[in-house]
C-alpha cells in the first residue's frame, strides 16, 4: 500500500512538471489577454478539484451517518480540508486574472460570489470540527457537510439572479465557446495533473487522520485500564 | 404519546416559561432597538435612501436578535439533563424540533410585529408596493432563519464554545435565504422591481431545509 501511494506521488509531480511546461511554455499566448491567460489553467482546475472534494466530502458525510465507520468521517475530514485549501487557491487566481483583464479585483457576480460562500460554508465547517467536543465531531460535523452540500445549489440559484459577469463556461457553453486546440491540450493536462494532485493530497490526509484516531482511541483505552502514560 | 401531543406539550411549556420571564423577547426587543439607533447613526440616511437599505437594515438587525433567543432554545434543556431524558424516552425526536422551531417562530414573529412600526417610525418608511407581500416575505424569511437556527442551536450547545458557534455555522448556510429577504423586501419598498422570484426562493429553501432538518435532527439528539 505504502509503495503504491510513493509511486502515485511521485506519478503526479512527473505529471505536474509536464502539465506546466504545457501551460506555461507549448500553449499559444492568448490574443487579447496576453500571458495572465495563462491561469486559468490553474485557476479552472483548481475549481474542479475543490468541488470534487466538496462532492466526496458530502458523500462520505451521508456514509459516515449510516454506517459510523471512523474511516468514513476521516474521509469526509480530509476532502474538506483539501476543498478548502484548492478554493482558496480559486479565490486568490480568480483576481490576479480580473484586475487586469475586468481592471477590478472582484465584482459580486454569480460565480464568484457562489464560490466565496462555498469557501464559508466549508471553512465553517471545519471551525466546527474543530470545536465540538470528542465523539460528537464526528456526527455534527457529518450533519453541517451534509447541510452545506445542500445549500450550494440554493446559493447559486439566489446568486445568479444578479448580473452575471464571469465569463460563461469555455467548453461546452454555446457556439462561440471553445478552446484552441493547444490550449484544450495544455488545460486537459493541467485538470490531470491538478485531479492527481487532490487525490494524492486527499489519501495522505485520510491517512493521517485515521492514525490520528487510532492513537485517540488507544490514550482512552489506557485511560480506561487507568494507565498513567 | 404521539407526535403532535408531544409538540404541543413542549411548545407550551416553551411559551408558558417565556411569558413568565419574558427573557428572551426583552433582550431580542432591546438588541433590535440597539441595532436600528446604531444603523441610523452610521449611514443617517434620508426617507430616499432608508427606503433603499432599510430591507437590509431590518433582516441584519432580525438576523441578530434571533440569535439572541436561539441560543437559549437548549440552554435551559441542559439543566437538569432534561436533553438526555428526552433521549431515553420514546417520545419521537422530530416532535420536540418541531416544538422548539415553532417557538422560536413565534418569539421572533413577536419581535418583528413589535420592532416594525419603530423602524417605519425611524426610517421614516412608507412601502410603495403592496404590504401583504411584506408579511408572506417575513413569515417565509423568518421560518428559514428559526427552522436552520434551531437545528445548528442543537449542535452547537454540544461544541466547547457554545454561543460563538451559532452564528457561524448558521450565517454562512443562511445566506442566500437572507439575500432572498433583503432584495424582495426591497423590491417590495421600492415597488421597482417583483419580489416573485425571491418570494418562490424561499419557500424553495424553507421546504429543503425543513426536510433535510427533520431528516437529520435524530442523529443530533443522539450524538455522542
Amino acid at each position: 500500500m505504502k509503495s503504491i501511494s510513493i509511486a502515485f506521488i511521485i506519478f503526479t509531480l512527473a505529471l505536474l512538471s509536464f502539465s506546466t511546461y504545457q501551460a506555461l511554455v507549448v500553449a499559444p499566448t492568448e490574443a487579447t489577454m496576453g500571458e495572465v491567460q495563462r491561469i486559468f489553467y490553474y485557476h479552472v482546475p483548481s475549481a474542479w478539484v475543490a468541488g470534487l472534494c466538496f462532492f466526496v466530502n458530502f458523500l462520505a458525510s451521508i456514509t459516515y451517518l449510516i454506517n459510523r465507520k471512523p474511516n468514513a468521517d476521516a474521509m469526509a475530514a480530509a476532502s474538506a480540508e483539501v476543498g478548502v485549501v484548492f478554493c482558496t487557491i480559486v479565490l486568490i487566481t480568480g483576481p490576479i486574472w480580473a484586475r487586469p483583464v475586468w481592471g477590478i479585483w472582484w465584482t459580486w457576480d454569480a460565480r464568484l460570489t457562489t464560490t466565496l460562500v462555498l469557501w464559508l460554508i466549508y471553512v465553517s465547517y471545519l471551525v466546527l470540527r474543530r470545536f465540538a467536543a470528542g465523539s460528537q465531531t464526528q456526527v455534527l460535523s457529518a450533519v453541517l457537510g451534509i447541510f452545506g452540500f445542500v445549500d450550494v445549489p440554493i446559493v447559486y440559484m439566489s446568486i445568479r439572479w444578479f448580473r452575471t459577469q464571469h465569463p460563461s463556461p469555455v467548453m461546452g457553453g454555446g457556439e462561440s465557446s471553445g478552446l484552441a486546440p493547444a490550449m484544450l491540450q495544455a488545460f486537459l493536462w493541467n485538470l490531470l495533473a491538478f485531479t492527481c494532485l487532490g487525490v494524492a493530497f486527499v489519501m495522505a490526509r485520510y491517512h493521517l487522520q485515521k492514525v490520528e484516531n487510532q492513537v485517540e482511541s488507544e490514550h482512552a483505552q489506557l485511560a480506561l485500564q487507568g494507565g498513567t502514560r | 404519546m404521539s407526535s403532535m401531543s408531544v409538540t404541543r406539550a413542549t411548545l407550551m411549556k416553551d411559551l408558558r416559561m417565556e411569558w413568565r420571564s419574558k427573557d428572551a423577547i426583552n433582550s431580542m426587543l432591546f438588541f433590535s432597538l440597539l441595532v436600528v439607533v446604531i444603523f441610523s447613526f452610521a449611514f443617517n440616511p434620508t426617507a430616499e435612501e432608508s427606503r433603499l437599505i432599510a430591507g437590509g437594515l431590518i433582516w441584519v438587525a432580525f438576523l441578530f436578535a434571533a440569535v439572541v433567543a436561539l441560543n437559549q432554545t437548549w440552554a435551559r434543556e441542559l439543566r437538569n439533563q432534561v436533553l438526555d431524558a428526552y433521549r431515553v424516552s420514546p417520545a419521537p425526536p422530530n416532535a420536540l424540533f418541531l416544538a422548539k422551531a415553532l417557538g422560536n417562530f413565534l418569539f421572533v414573529a413577536v419581535l418583528e410585529v413589535l420592532m416594525a412600526p419603530l423602524f417605519v417610525v425611524f426610517y421614516q418608511l412608507r412601502s410603495v408596493g403592496p404590504l401583504w407581500q411584506l408579511v408572506v416575505v417575513a413569515l417565509l424569511g423568518t421560518w428559514a432563519l428559526v427552522v436552520n437556527g434551531t437545528f445548528f442551536a442543537a449542535m452547537s450547545i454540544r461544541t466547547r464554545n457554545r454561543e460563538i458557534m451559532l452564528p457561524l455555522i448558521l450565517f454562512p448556510i443562511s445566506i442566500p435565504a437572507l439575500l432572498a429577504m433583503v432584495d424582495s423586501t426591497t423590491g417590495i419598498l421600492t415597488g421597482e422591481f417583483s419580489p416573485d422570484f425571491w418570494i418562490k426562493l424561499l419557500l424553495v429553501y424553507d421546504v429543503i431545509f425543513t426536510a433535510v432538518c427533520l431528516l437529520l435532527f435524530e442523529s443530533v439528539l443522539n450524538a455522542e
